[in-house]
């Protein structure tokens, strides 16, 4: 069976990617986010995943409002980015990994997470711009399954769906019959909001309560609704619900405690507080 | 009956929701055609008849005239699609959040640094 060896949470702003392609990193506004990245990908070169599970939510580049799935899963053996409409750069195309994406799809609506199935997704910075940070130099190491989760309109899952949603992953992930080893990455957060008279929102101490609570308290930021986590964290702030899904992914069957391999916060990137959390099963 | 997401009320935010998503549609899509290059110099080149294309209604067509992101919000506006629109123009999300604030954009750059702290 499958490997699942751990997970990374990270932030996914689009001004990430322009950064990137001037070559910024170092730059003093800059360092305080790169830095953070490093230590992660020693630990990427040591436990080498072959496959990453990225849940992420798109900005309006694959879906929009006219069919817009709660819970939609790629299928594809091949994912495009593609212009998002601010300038950043686009991505080359990444694998794909079908058999691990219908073994998840097959799994989750066995366990009653009615998802939708997408053979053609084109992926935004949010599911792009982690694997670049993680794998900075050449073509992306390892194929991927992109998990989408609403966070564009409302309703969206509650933080204990998604929880569940993220274990079912994890359950699928651990049943995979491939002698593969798979992360989980997600993309979004931390606390922030984009628009409205309370743009600029920022709660560093719940950002920080929250990545604690993914050690030691998993569940905990279930016990919140949708509306109480975005008063605490912003209307994007709710990007959240990512790392709640992986986190929820690694708690699976044996090996189910996991250790910090490193952690990062910085305030702020632009408009966001920024997050990065790399968990290894133990 | 009160909708789920009037069940908390939080100050300078407006959840965007079924009422939102309903009013703000035509605006919604006419943004989300901005992913493409051509779109983007179609609109630049004839706004009102771009506008026009994708029916927008007249409180919409008003808050893209204004480049006023309350105003969008206002009349439906999604603050992801919003944001392929302020693109256009080269905004970015400082730019953005210092004009619905009130503030300057660096009056709002430290607001956010102050948010670190």
């Amino acid at each position: 069976m499958a490997k699942l060896i751990g997970g990374i949470g990270t932030s996914h702003i689009p001004a990430i990617g322009g950064a990137i392609h001037k070559g910024l990193q170092q730059e003093p506004y800059w360092k305080p986010f790169f830095d953070g990245y490093p230590p992660v990908r020693e630990w990427l070169d040591r436990t080498k995943p072959d496959v990453v599970v990225v849940f992420y939510n798109d900005h309006g580049l694959n879906f929009f409002l006219d069919k817009m799935p709660t819970f939609a899963v790629g299928a594809a053996a091949q994912y495009n980015n593609a212009d998002e409409g601010w300038g950043i750069p686009t991505l080359p195309p990444f694998k794909g990994e079908l058999d691990l994406s219908w073994h998840i799809i097959n799994t989750l609506v066995e366990k009653e997470f009615d998802v939708v199935t997408c053979q053609e997704m084109l992926v935004d910075h949010a599911c792009t711009l982690p694997l670049k940070l993680l794998w900075p130099k050449g073509d992306c190491p390892v194929t991927v399954v992109p998990v989408c989760i609403n966070t564009v309109q409302f309703p969206l899952p509650s933080a204990r769906r998604v929880y569940a949603m993220g274990k079912a992953v994890g359950e699928a992930i651990k049943s995979w019959d491939s002698s593969k080893k798979v992360a989980v990455v997600a993309s979004g957060g931390l606390s922030h909001q984009l628009d409205g008279e309370r743009a600029g929102f920022i709660n560093k101490a719940f950002d920080l309560q929250f990545m604690d609570s993914l050690l030691t308290n998993p569940e905990w930021a279930t016990q919140f609704s949708v509306l109480e986590l975005v008063e605490k964290t912003g209307t994007q702030g709710i990007e959240l619900l990512m790392w709640l899904a992986m986190r929820a992914a690694l708690t699976v069957g044996d090996g189910s405690s996991v250790r910090k391999v490193h952690s990062n916060y910085h305030i702020p990137i632009s408009n966001t507080a920024t997050g990065l959390l790399a968990l290894e099963t133990v | 009956m009160a909708s789920t997401s009037s069940a908390i009320k939080i100050p300078g935010t407006t959840p965007f929701d079924g009422e939102q998503a309903k009013k703000g549609y035509a605006l919604n899509k006419m943004c989300f055609s901005f992913n493409t290059a051509e779109n983007r110099a179609a609109f630049k080149q004839d706004e009102e008849a771009y506008m026009k294309k994708y029916s927008l209604t007249e409180p919409q067509a008003a808050a893209i005239r204004a480049r006023n992101v309350l105003q969008l919000i206002a009349a439906g506006g999604n603050a992801y699609y919003l944001a392929k629109f302020a693109g256009i123009f080269g905004l970015d999300m400082q730019d953005i959040g210092a004009q619905q604030t009130g503030m300057t954009k660096d009056q709002f750059k430290a607001k956010l640094v102050a948010a670190g702290k």
